[in-house]
């Protein structure tokens, strides 16, 4: 019937000046100040965020240089750097998008392509959402005490004195690993629980996108229920998949509560295996081994720790300014790639 | 024609990938169940050698006593009030700011913009959305505790501690504005045009539009948006354990600093007393609580959508 529900956007035809009378003249200016209080209340928002990244950028002018980024942490304001931050950053990212993306986008593809309208389906949904709603927090005393024991019974097995049989024909020495406490593989375990929710819902969302019409052409083709998911509807969906499981990964970059309640180090002078240059990646490959059992520190981690510094001088303040900004910077160029592929997707297919 | 056997093959393997596809998405099930059994585990009841919270500190104590001072030995008192009164003092603070600001950017983004302007106004709220909590924690402690609230209540000769819960419900209130905002927008926009259309008909102002029939019209939307933003709020952590302090105090004073529910697990779980101490176990019962108290006010919001919604042709 209506032509654009969507949209409320109408053109008052009745200007200011045209009424006559009192009432309407003061209906008429109530009108316009609801409006100026509410366009008031939205650029507020806009001037917040302004005001926040100003006083950021302007905090960090003391300490932002190249060796901020090359330094490890050092109790000197001046030389203290996130070096380490970075790359248990980039680590504990990998990982999750290893973990979270498979599980998530596979958990999707069920909902939304397989499912029939089970008990279980809809506890499965009803689940769903209410587990998007739980605090970042209670995910971290999950990691904490679940995923212990399975660091101990890992600790105890790689301690460099078990050997595995291989069907009886020769053994093999497992080798000597180091596994630390509050390492990187329960980070990231932690991690993906965390946002496994909002990757689900956003493929989902992506699945939904996809019209029917793909569907049922394919299977009246002679594919396969699996055929058509992977061949049509899933490289379909793909940009809408990709848009949203960035951005869902982004926000375990910026997340810091459940690491700190696994018990990651607030003050990390080594890098995760040691590795400080990408170089060491292709020089020094056999070090990713020991990486996922590593200590590290996370960016959001390190910031909390600068923040918090008791310092009359408050000379940390530019430390936490800086990595702020560096943070901050990733997380921009992150949600940029979101934003293009979105871009460009919208600009492709159309149904 | 595929024969027999490929046939069968085929059907093999698609029942394989269908029952991999169901173990992912029923992992999520076993995560809720796997909170529940590791909070009520250590919380309530612990099987084997070790002793849960609810086993050496009383129910009663703990929802009855005024003071919070998780000690291992002689003088801990666990009564969950002190954190109570912080996490809500905090909350509260942040609807204060982000209901309105949510609620007028949801009406102009859908009632006023020009879809031009709209196009951009949502992207730079999504950023607002994606700044991490520290971030805003570290804004609350630098910038507008020092530079906006010691000015602001210096005026009138009050005092602000360098830890406050103003501070931390205000920048809060900042992170939850986006999620009211763009919640909301979407029930507002989904009042069909005609409502609308009818109202202006009748010689509304655009006002009268707003306030009198598209708000009302979404009005379970709404406020469903809003109390998903107070658990949100509830359940925030970095921004709040940075700006609010480490000192639980039974107040409403929103000058002084206090704990939240969320800042005392940080806080515990940085600590260095033993795993199995009853200070380190308390963070459970603190969890359970959490837990309980989002839930319940994601379930509420969800029961008002549904209960209360308007539908239109």
């Amino acid at each position: 019937m209506s032509a654009s529900p969507a949209s409320g956007y109408v053109r008052s035809s009745v200007s200011f000046s045209s009424g006559g009378d009192a009432l309407i003249r003061r209906r008429l200016l109530m009108s316009l100040i609801f409006q100026w209080v509410c366009r008031l209340l939205t650029y507020a928002s806009l001037a917040v965020l302004a005001v926040l990244l100003t006083s950021i950028v302007w905090n960090s002018l003391g300490r932002l240089s190249p060796s901020f980024l090359t330094n490890h942490y050092s109790v000197n304001p001046v030389r203290c750097g996130i070096l380490a931050g970075i790359w248990g950053t980039f680590w504990l990212v990998l990982l999750t998008a290893c973990f979270s993306i498979p599980v998530g986008v596979g958990s999707a593809v069920y909902l939304e392509e397989l499912a029939r309208d089970s008990f279980l389906v809809r506890v499965i949904k009803v689940n769903l959402s209410n587990l998007a709603g739980v605090p970042s927090i209670v995910y971290g005393i999950l990691g904490l005490t679940a995923f212990r024991p399975l660091m101990l019974f890992l600790q105890a097995l790689f301690d460099g004195r078990h050997a595995v049989n291989v069907m009886g024909l020769f053994r093999v020495r497992l080798l000597k690993l180091e596994i630390f406490d509050g390492n990187i593989l329960i980070g990231a375990m932690t991690m993906s629980l965390v946002i496994m929710p909002t990757v689900i819902i956003a493929s989902q969302e992506a699945l939904r996108a996809v019209p029917s019409s793909i569907r049922m052409a394919s299977l009246a083709l002679g594919a396969t229920r699996w055929q058509t998911i992977w061949r049509q509807v899933i490289p379909a969906a793909l940009p809408g998949i990709a848009t949203g499981v960035i951005l869902s990964v982004s926000r375990a970059m910026g997340e810091a509560a459940p690491l700190m309640m696994i018990g990651v180090l607030t003050v990390a002078s080594m890098c995760p295996g040691g590795i400080e240059s990408p170089l060491q990646l292709i020089t020094d490959p056999t070090r990713m081994l020991s990486v996922p059992f590593d200590q590290f520190t996370a960016m959001p981690v390190e910031i909390y720790d600068w923040s918090k510094q008791p310092d009359p001088e408050d000379r940390f303040t530019a430390v936490a300014a800086s990595g702020i900004v560096v943070l901050l910077v990733v997380l921009l160029m992150i949600n940029a790639t979101a934003m293009i592929i979105r871009a460009k997707a919208a600009r492709g297919l159309k149904w | 024609m595929p024969s027999w056997a490929t046939q069968r093959i085929h059907r093999r393997h698609e029942t394989f990938i269908r029952w991999t596809l169901f173990v992912c998405a029923a992992l999520s099930v076993l995560t809720t169940a796997a909170i529940i059994i590791v909070l009520l585990s250590n919380a309530v009841y612990a099987p084997g050698a070790k002793v849960a919270f609810f086993e050496r500190v009383s129910l009663r104590e703990f929802l009855t006593s005024t003071h919070w001072k998780p000690r291992d030995g002689e003088g801990g008192q666990f009564g969950i009030w002190p954190l109570l009164s912080g996490t809500f003092l905090v909350a509260f603070v942040a609807s204060l700011v982000s209901v309105p600001a949510g609620l007028g950017a949801a009406i102009y983004m859908s009632e006023y913009a020009h879809p031009r302007e709209r196009e951009w106004l949502k992207p730079v709220l999504e950023i607002l959305a994606g700044i991490p909590s520290v971030v805003f924690g570290f804004f609350a402690l630098k910038f507008i505790t020092p530079w906006v609230l010691k000015p602001l209540f210096h005026l009138v000769g009050m005092d602000v501690s360098v830890f406050n819960s103003l501070s931390a419900g205000i920048v809060v209130g900042i992170m939850v504005t986006p999620l009211i905002a763009s919640l909301s927008e979407d029930v507002i926009r989904s009042v069909p045009g005609s409502l609308r259309e009818a109202a202006f008909a009748l010689g509304s102002t655009r006002f009268d539009v707003s306030a009198r029939v598209v708000v009302p019209a979404a009005l379970s939307g709404i406020l469903a948006s809003f109390l998903l933003a107070f658990s949100r709020a509830v359940g925030e952590t970095m921004a709040v354990a940075i700006a609010a302090g480490g000192s639980p105090l039974l107040t409403v004073n929103p000058l002084r600093g206090s704990q939240t529910m969320t800042g005392f697990m940080v806080h515990a779980s940085t600590g260095d007393s033993a795993a199995d101490s009853i200070s380190r176990m308390s963070m459970y019962a603190v969890g359970i609580t959490l837990f309980v108290i989002t839930l319940g006010i994601n379930l509420l919001s969800g029961w008002i959508l549904r209960r209360f919604r308007e539908v239109y042709q």
